[in-house]
């Protein structure tokens, strides 16, 4: 079983330029992670949630403050740290199993036979035995996605970032793989830090909740989900808590709300809002 | 291919089209000095055939396209793809890749010939300069054309230059590279025949052999030259549509 890791962010501070202007993107952002927790991150549009994913995997560099992966300073990409992307961003060209072997492509700890059989463990445990030799095209959203964990996994790596990575399923695909990935999560006991604007899956999935506010992203709570899991959606605990989070957001001014007022007032979308939001995404 | 109905559906124009070649002039409805009744064209096919001259020049001016296309198309993708990898080069080469491109290829003849007679070696650059464009352009688009989000893919697996190129860059502009070889070798067959019509040497060709033709007022020569010339054409293209397909299943077209 890999080594589940440490993660604390320390002040962290990002602005976006945009011409000669500094956007905040992120403010003092301060959190820390045990290892093998499971972390959800919501918040509206434009709250810099995908920012500090992209941060904490290393695709961004430029920032203030410190993140650390068990106390030491993370610089850029680095196979430790694994990621599943909103689209699966599977390579076309190749097989789900030849898909699954990128993530081991640059893996020097494993033997070649230890490698071929790391894949087809893999494939089992996102259960597409029956489609190691398909192609991306052949499978349906959910499937491809399925892949895309399992390529982020096969690594071992001691930290998984997920963004949003259901987010572009159907209800049902979505439901059963919220479950799926809390059945890896604790099989492989690893760290994840899951960003969402499902406030039901944070709740669902999260040993904590942090809830971010926009303009600039900042922390404005963190609720603890002290529930025994399996946790069932319909629960009054488990509702009492996604009230609670749905409260925080209630506080917020409405991001969505805010920006159809603003396009509709003036025409033309140039205000520095729909520009920070755009760099969000 | 299995011969089925669907396959023959394409044979009936054609076989139409002959159907009528042969009543027009087998009624004397047109001048058949001019419009030759298709059992003469086999009739000098079957001789020219016999003679071994017929052999002869499809073997030289295969020789010519395939040398010249294999030219051309390295050339294209190596600048395609050094094009598509470096701003610096697409900023150094591309301004006049581009103008270049904008010159008739037919308007090199000229200066080909003038540099190296009308032998193979000016007729082979001909075709390879027709192969390079489309090769270079098709290549150097696909290149570009690979996806930020995939590149993100390679930086998260932490992918060398060479994996870089090898298992993203490369695998993801094929289906480009390949439309461009394609049409490169479509391309490089007309020029094949263009420089033989244009650059008359002693040689043997099949596009000399219609130009001799003419000069003879050889119908018959100039006819069966042509289907030739057409049937070798759709040969490449069905040659070259196969590959395509097979090399590009992953796109489940």
């Amino acid at each position: 079983m890999a080594h589940a890791a440490t993660l604390e962010i320390k002040n962290l501070n990002k602005q976006y330029q945009v011409g000669d202007k500094s956007l905040p993107v992120l403010e003092d952002i301060s959190l820390s992670i045990k290892p093998g927790e499971f972390v959800s991150i919501v918040g509206s549009s434009g709250c810099g949630k995908s920012t500090l994913l992209k941060l904490l995997i290393g695709l961004e560099d430029q920032y203030q403050g410190d993140i650390l992966l068990d106390g030491k300073r993370i610089v850029g990409t680095s196979l430790e740290r694994g990621i599943v992307f909103q689209e699966h961003r599977l390579f076309p060209w190749l097989t789900v199993e030849q898909n699954i072997s990128i993530g081991l492509l640059n893996n020097t700890e494993l033997s070649a036979e230890e490698k071929t059989n790391s894949i087809q463990e893999h494939i089992e445990l996102v259960g597409l035995k029956d489609f190691a030799n398909a192609y991306p095209y052949q499978l349906s959203g959910g499937m491809s996605q399925r892949v895309a964990i399992a390529r982020a996994l096969v690594n071992r790596p001691e930290v998984l970032l997920l963004d949003e990575p259901f987010g572009a399923l159907d209800a049902f695909t979505r439901a059963y793989l919220q479950q799926e990935l809390q059945r890896i999560w604790e099989k492989e006991g690893i760290t994840m830090i899951l960003v969402t604007h499902d406030v039901e899956e944070a709740v669902y999935l999260g040993d904590r909740v942090v809830v971010m506010q926009p303009r600039p992203g900042r922390i404005k709570r963190v609720i603890d989900v002290n529930l025994p899991r399996e946790r069932t959606r319909s629960s009054a605990k488990f509702t009492a808590i996604k009230e609670e989070v749905l409260r925080e957001f209630a506080d917020t001014p409405d991001t969505v709300e805010e920006l159809t007022t603003q396009t509709t007032v003036n025409e033309a979308p140039k205000n520095s809002f729909l520009t920070a939001d755009a760099l969000c995404y | 291919m299995s011969l089925n109905l669907k396959n023959l559906r394409g044979a009936v124009l054609p076989l139409a089209l002959l159907l009528v070649w042969y009543a027009v002039t087998a009624l004397g409805l047109v001048n058949t000095k001019l419009i030759v009744p298709p059992e003469k064209v086999l009739q000098v096919a079957y001789k020219f055939v016999m003679r071994g001259n017929f052999l002869e020049s499809i073997e030289a001016s295969l020789f010519r396209d395939l040398s010249g296309f294999l030219l051309g198309s390295v050339a294209g993708v190596l600048l395609g793809v050094l094009m598509g990898l470096s701003r610096w080069t697409e900023r150094f080469v591309g301004p006049s890749f581009n103008t270049l491109k904008q010159i008739s290829l037919f308007a090199w003849l000229p200066l080909i010939s003038t540099w190296l007679g009308t032998g193979d070696a000016a007729k082979i650059l001909f075709v390879a300069l027709s192969a390079f464009y489309p090769v270079a352009l098709n290549t150097f688009e696909g290149v570009r054309g690979v996806s930020k989000a995939q590149l993100e893919v390679a930086r998260v697996y932490a992918f060398t230059y060479k994996q870089l190129i090898t298992k993203l860059i490369l695998p993801s502009a094929s289906p480009q590279i390949l439309t461009g070889l394609h049409l490169g070798l479509i391309y490089a067959w007309m020029a094949t025949i263009g420089a033989e019509f244009l650059l008359i040497s002693s040689g043997s060709g099949l596009g000399d052999t219609v130009i001799k033709g003419r000069a003879a007022f050889n119908i018959e020569l100039i006819v069966f030259g042509m289907l030739t010339i057409g049937l070798i054409g759709a040969i490449f293209n069905h040659i070259a549509t196969r590959i395509e397909r097979r090399l590009l299943v992953w796109r489940g077209a």
